[in-house]
């Protein structure tokens, strides 16, 4: 059981990589996601999250087997 | 409805012609057919442009323009949409977006076509990155607010 962490655009530039795995513990924030990376910045503020494709706010929660995604302002059109 | 997302340059005009001509159903029920086509510039933010690229997020990107177009087709009255955005590389000239919307009447047309476009810069997935003539390479910070006119 775990959770796929995907990054995107500078954010995907700025860590160097697209994505990680965190083992599921148990239910937590978007957040609290971020921080148990150990990504060693804190999430910028511009950042946006979505977890299953869908936008959320910070303090969602997420689950097992989620696919939770940060990224950067979207620029398309 | 119709999304499609293309890795290789298009022609905005054979596309809808070639949609138009497979939805059997809106033959002769359409009197508009709004069109918007977004085109790349070879200039931004007082440099000159050499070209782009468009990462998404594959899968997230057809969620939301399919939601956006739901969101249209039940507010207006409209027939059928068919949106197409393209990914990869571009460079000057090449079409980047289509909006085609058909419908009874011009209104809900026009109404539809800049909704889809506004909803798209603001909430769909997709990230530009430029090249400038220097070869220096950089995103795009944010879409610009498409009501407030440009000097």
């Amino acid at each position: 059981m775990s959770i796929k962490v995907r990054y995107f655009a500078s954010l995907k530039e700025l860590l160097g990589r697209s994505e990680d795995e965190l083992e599921f513990v148990e239910v937590m924030s978007v957040i609290e996601v971020w921080k148990q990376l150990n990504i060693g910045i804190e999430l910028p503020d511009n950042i946006l999250a979505a977890i299953n494709m869908e936008y959320v706010s910070l303090d969602s929660l997420v689950n097992k087997d989620d696919e939770v995604a940060f990224f950067p302002p979207v620029t398309g059109g | 409805m119709q999304v499609k997302i293309l890795e290789t340059a298009f022609d905005p005009l054979q596309e809808i012609q070639r949609y138009q001509s497979s939805a059997g159903s809106m033959k002769g029920k359409y009197g508009a057919t709004s069109i918007f086509i977004g085109t790349m510039r070879d200039f931004n933010d007082g440099d000159n442009i050499k070209g782009m690229t468009v990462e998404h997020y594959s899968g997230m990107t057809e969620v939301q323009l399919g939601k956006i177009i739901t969101e249209a087709m039940q507010k207006w009255q409209v027939l059928d949409v068919l949106v197409v955005h393209r990914v990869g590389d571009l460079y000057p000239d090449d079409p980047i977006v289509l909006v085609a919307v058909w419908s009874t009447h011009r209104g809900d047309a026009f109404d539809v076509s800049r909704y889809i476009m506004e909803a798209l810069k603001s909430k769909v997935p997709f990230w530009k990155k430029e090249i400038l003539q220097s070869e220096a390479a950089r995103w795009v910070d944010k879409n610009t607010d498409g009501y407030k006119r440009h000097e």
